[in-house]
């Protein structure tokens, strides 16, 4: 078990960074759920709500950016503690994203929710949506407990979520060709199933970015990634 | 802590605390003034009788008298058998238009009242010139030591005749001289021009002033470098073992020996063994030297000691080595410490007295000595011979020779002082 | 090697000591005026198995490490664990405190300066001293520097000596401010000048190997980061080997790092490496304020 620092409050201050990071990612995770159950469900309110929130998480990320500025200039963290403020940092900048995604999925699943109902594409999208959600859970808790195999077994299964991403495209596609009406329903989809996308990608991120904050190794090798479709 | 608001007790019984305390630090600094107010006391009490007593040695009297060298007393062949005491004393009478009487006690009275020095004065001057019998000369001379204190008032008609060595007569003969202007006061020049004499009048401290600087030097070219470098060597350079701390124990242990026991060993040793001069500068130098050994190397080793380490490890950082380090940086260093330690110590040097005692050097030394092996006797010494003389005069006479010797004390001091201050560096 | 300390310095190899951090350009023959940031030349000093003893009490345990030529090689560690006493051993200062012993080798430029055949007279000339608290000498500012080269006759006339400090005085960053006052006592200046007057005069005997102990420590912040820039400088012709206190200046100053602890080398290697990633929990621990 490491020692606690001499100067105690230095810890108390690492610690509450630590904290507030995961903070963010619970929220950010909520924010996920949310958005995903609000486009499936078609509810409104909840569509409302979920870009109401983000603000909360725009202003955690600035307060904990705040705090890693500090910590750097009055502390000067050095090995591990300087290599977790700046993992706080990137993590954070990820997560802060990860909202953004969310706030997106959530602002396009409302004008969606009035059109018709894609019972079909809606479930591969919620199957798509729950993965990502999954992914996110464990980096988030691999980061937490400080474990490797949890992140490492994230940063390997990037390809998974690109391969659902691909076959949803593909869908989409064959739908929208099959009936124009549903083009503008169908665009919307699209670009929700890209944010979903892109929230796998940044877990991933995070997945790196922890494994050097815990580690002080990158991981070797290139990122396993599923080739893009084409036509 | 107890706040103000509380019941002001605490706070009375804190400013009586407070009282108690003030009154402590005032009865000790009392205590502090009252020492000091003791020790100048006895101080103030101690100067003032020495020069009440020797202040009036610094003056003395002289007389001038026209000499007749009559050529029936005085044979040219035979300069030195002529009695020119008499001769001047009978001389004396005359002028005084006194009669002799048949024994011619008037005229050895007169000559009472004289210094043998006048007669002594004529012969020299004979001697020069023989043609001078038969002519005048004028002579000046002290007076007779009884006649000088006569002078300063110090010898009266207030105490009994048979009590004294001059009688009223003499006195009233004392005062016609002085009336016909023959008689003049001055400052005692002789006190330093002269060496020792059985006549007070005569007595000087040139002798032993000059016995005492060369005996000074001897000891100060003896005991300084071979102390200096028994101290630079012990300290630098000597390892730090057994042998060595005894000898720094026993360099203590010698610097509180009684120094008659140095005496002791200059006799056994200088004297009876090697066969140095009894009573000379040298040999009393050595034993003073022996003497001072021990305080001057304790005094330059604690000046080493003072000197930080830190110009030692500078020194050798840049590759120097020990010996370097030593002569140019501690020691220059150090020069100041081991010069107030050199000259302190032979201060007292100049006024030990009991081993000089021992060499020899109390036996009755005129005139001047001529080199450092010829007999000689040092200020203390003088003082303790004439302290011993049966003449009233001279007692005055060594109070005087205490001031003087005093004088040289103070002037080393304040020369050691001088120097420490002007070479006092700030590392 | 001592045959001609004076003159000229060793020849370089060609062998690098390996430089872990992944940032760092690999130049072949580092030349003065490269500022490579990390890259440092070949290995001066190599410790072996060196231990040391003062009386009954050992104070260091079989310490092997390596100190780069043209480089700032920090040795930190808590009070009492032995960097001081190692740095001593480089310029043999340990042989006048009467009780020390060290074994072991040390090589310098391959020969050992621990053989007792060595002089250590000669090795300090060539292997020069900073000390922690400022101690020129009680002379002026001139014969402060002056006094190495006189001793070792590096300068054979007048003029040639005023080169000398001259030219250490330019070396060590205090020429501009002494230039007039050279008669003035070493004393006089301020604690930051005093510790550069001292480098100064380390410098003026030509060494190789500069060691030194805590300089800074004595010293404001301003004048501490004026040495901090002249060893900058002055580590691109000599191979210095510093002591510290401070974490922050060993990170800032050195290329090359020791952590020692309880008088053993717990992990050296290079700096951005010790504090980024340091292998050993203890090292780790002493970096981040952990002690315990």
């Amino acid at each position: 078990m490491a020692h606690q620092h001499i100067v105690s409050s230095f810890g108390e201050e690492l610690d509450q960074l630590a904290a507030e990071v995961v903070q963010l990612g619970g929220l950010a995770e909520s924010q996920v759920a949310d958005a995903i159950t609000a486009a499936v469900k078609r509810d409104v309110a909840l569509c409302r709500q979920v870009v109401e929130r983000d603000a909360r998480l725009d202003d955690l990320q600035a307060d904990i950016e705040k705090k890693a500025l500090r910590l750097i200039a009055l502390r000067q963290p050095m090995a591990a503690d300087l290599r977790r403020v700046v993992a706080a940092l990137k993590i954070s900048l990820s997560l802060e994203r990860v909202g953004d995604m969310a706030k997106g999925i959530a602002k396009r699943a409302g004008p969606m929710a009035e059109a018709e109902p894609m019972t079909t594409l809606a479930r591969s999208f919620e199957r798509m949506g729950r993965l990502v959600q999954a992914r996110l859970k464990e980096v988030l808790d691999a980061y937490s407990r400080n474990e490797v195999d949890g992140l490492l077994n994230v940063w390997r299964h990037d390809d998974e979520i690109d391969d659902h991403y691909d076959s949803l495209f593909r869908e989409l596609l064959t739908y929208m060709m099959g009936d124009p009406r549903t083009i503008g329903t169908g665009a919307h989809l699209l670009f929700m199933a890209k944010n979903l996308e892109r929230i796998g990608d940044h877990a991933t991120n995070i997945a790196e970015i922890a494994h050097y904050d815990i580690t002080g190794e990158t991981i070797e090798g290139e990122r396993p990634k599923g080739e893009p479709t084409g036509n | 802590m107890t706040d103000a608001a509380s019941t002001g007790r605490p706070r009375e019984a804190a400013e009586k605390r407070l009282q108690k305390r003030y009154a402590a630090e005032r009865r000790f600094r009392a205590y502090g003034l009252l020492a000091i107010a003791f020790a100048v006391a006895f101080l103030g009490v101690l100067l003032t009788s020495i020069v009440a007593q020797g202040a009036p040695a610094f003056w003395t009297h002289s007389v001038t008298l026209p000499v007749y060298v009559d050529p029936q007393r005085v044979d040219a062949r035979d300069l030195q058998g002529a009695n020119y005491d008499m001769m001047i004393a009978d001389q004396l009478l005359a002028r005084l238009d006194v009669e002799n009487d048949e024994l011619g006690e008037n005229s050895l009275k007169a000559k009472d009242l004289l210094s043998p020095d006048m007669g002594y004065q004529v012969l020299e001057m004979l001697k020069r010139n023989p043609s001078l019998i038969g002519r005048t000369v004028s002579v000046t001379a002290p007076v007779a030591g009884n006649a000088d204190l006569y002078y300063k008032g110090e010898l009266g008609r207030e105490i009994a005749e048979s009590d004294r060595k001059l009688d009223d007569q003499q006195f009233d003969w004392l005062d016609r001289m002085k009336a016909d202007g023959l008689v003049e006061g001055h400052f005692n020049w002789g006190l330093f021009t002269r060496s020792d004499s059985t006549q007070p009048e005569l007595a000087g401290l040139l002798g032993a002033i000059v016995g005492s600087a060369l005996m000074l030097l001897v000891t100060a070219l003896v005991a300084v470098p071979v102390g200096v470098a028994a101290a630079v060597y012990l300290e630098e350079f000597a390892p730090k073992n057994r042998w060595t701390g005894m000898i720094e124990v026993n360099i203590n242990n010698l610097a509180a020996v009684p120094s008659i026991v140095y005496g002791l060993l200059g006799l056994a040793v200088f004297i009876n063994w090697l066969g140095f001069p009894r009573s000379a500068p040298v040999t009393g130098g050595l034993v003073l030297a022996l003497m001072a050994l021990p305080t001057v190397i304790i005094a330059t080793r604690s000046a080493l000691k003072a000197v930080p380490p830190s110009i030692r490890e500078g020194a050798l950082a840049v590759g120097a080595s020990r010996t370097q380090a030593v002569f140019h940086h501690v020691l220059p260093l150090a020069m100041p410490g081991i010069m107030t330690g050199t000259i302190i110590s032979m201060a007292h040097a100049l006024g030990e007295t009991a081993p000089l005692l021992m060499i020899g050097m109390v036996s009755f030394v005129p005139g001047v000595p001529e080199g450092f092996t010829s007999g000689a006797t040092v200020l203390p010494v003088e003082i303790f011979i004439w302290e011993n003389a049966a003449e009233r005069a001279f007692h005055e006479r060594t109070a005087a020779a205490i001031i003087v010797l005093l004088g040289f004390m103070i002037v080393m001091n304040a020369a050691a002082i001088l120097l420490r201050r002007r070479f006092e560096r700030r590392w | 090697m001592f045959g001609k300390i004076f003159r000229q310095g060793p020849d370089m190899e060609s062998t690098t000591i390996p430089d872990q951090s992944p940032n760092t350009v690999e130049a072949p023959r580092p030349t003065l005026g490269d500022d490579t940031g990390g890259s440092v030349g070949t290995t001066k000093i190599s410790a072996r198995d060196v231990n040391v003893f003062y009386g009954d009490k050992q104070a260091l345990f079989g310490v092997n490490l390596e100190m780069a030529d043209r480089a700032v090689t920090a040795l930190i560690g808590p009070s009492g664990c032995g960097k001081s006493t190692f740095l001593r051993c480089m310029n043999r200062m340990n042989d006048t405190i009467p009780g020390a012993r060290v074994e072991g080798t040390i090589l310098m430029d391959g020969e050992n300066i621990n053989d007792r055949r060595i002089d250590p007279v000669l090795l300090r000339a060539n292997v020069g001293m900073v000390f922690q608290k400022p101690n020129p000498f009680p002379k002026s500012i001139f014969e402060n520097v002056a006094y190495g080269p006189r001793i070792h006759g590096l300068a054979s006339s007048k003029s040639e000596m005023e080169g000398v400090v001259e030219n250490a005085l330019k070396r060590a960053g205090l020429w501009a401010e002494v230039a007039d006052r050279l008669h003035h006592p070493g004393t006089s200046l301020s604690g930051g000048q005093q510790q550069r007057l001292v480098i100064a005069r380390a410098i003026a005997v030509e060494p190789e190997v500069i060691l030194m102990d805590e300089p800074c420590s004595a010293l404001d912040p301003i004048a501490t980061a004026k040495i901090e820039d002249l060893m900058d400088e002055l580590r691109q012709q000599f191979c210095i080997v510093i002591v510290t206190h401070s974490m922050a200046q060993a990170a800032r100053v050195s290329q090359r790092t020791a952590f020692f602890h309880l008088g053993r080398l717990v992990e050296d290697g290079p700096t951005e490496q010790i504090f980024t990633n340091p292998r050993d929990t203890r090292t780790h621990d002493y970096i981040t304020g952990r002690f315990g």
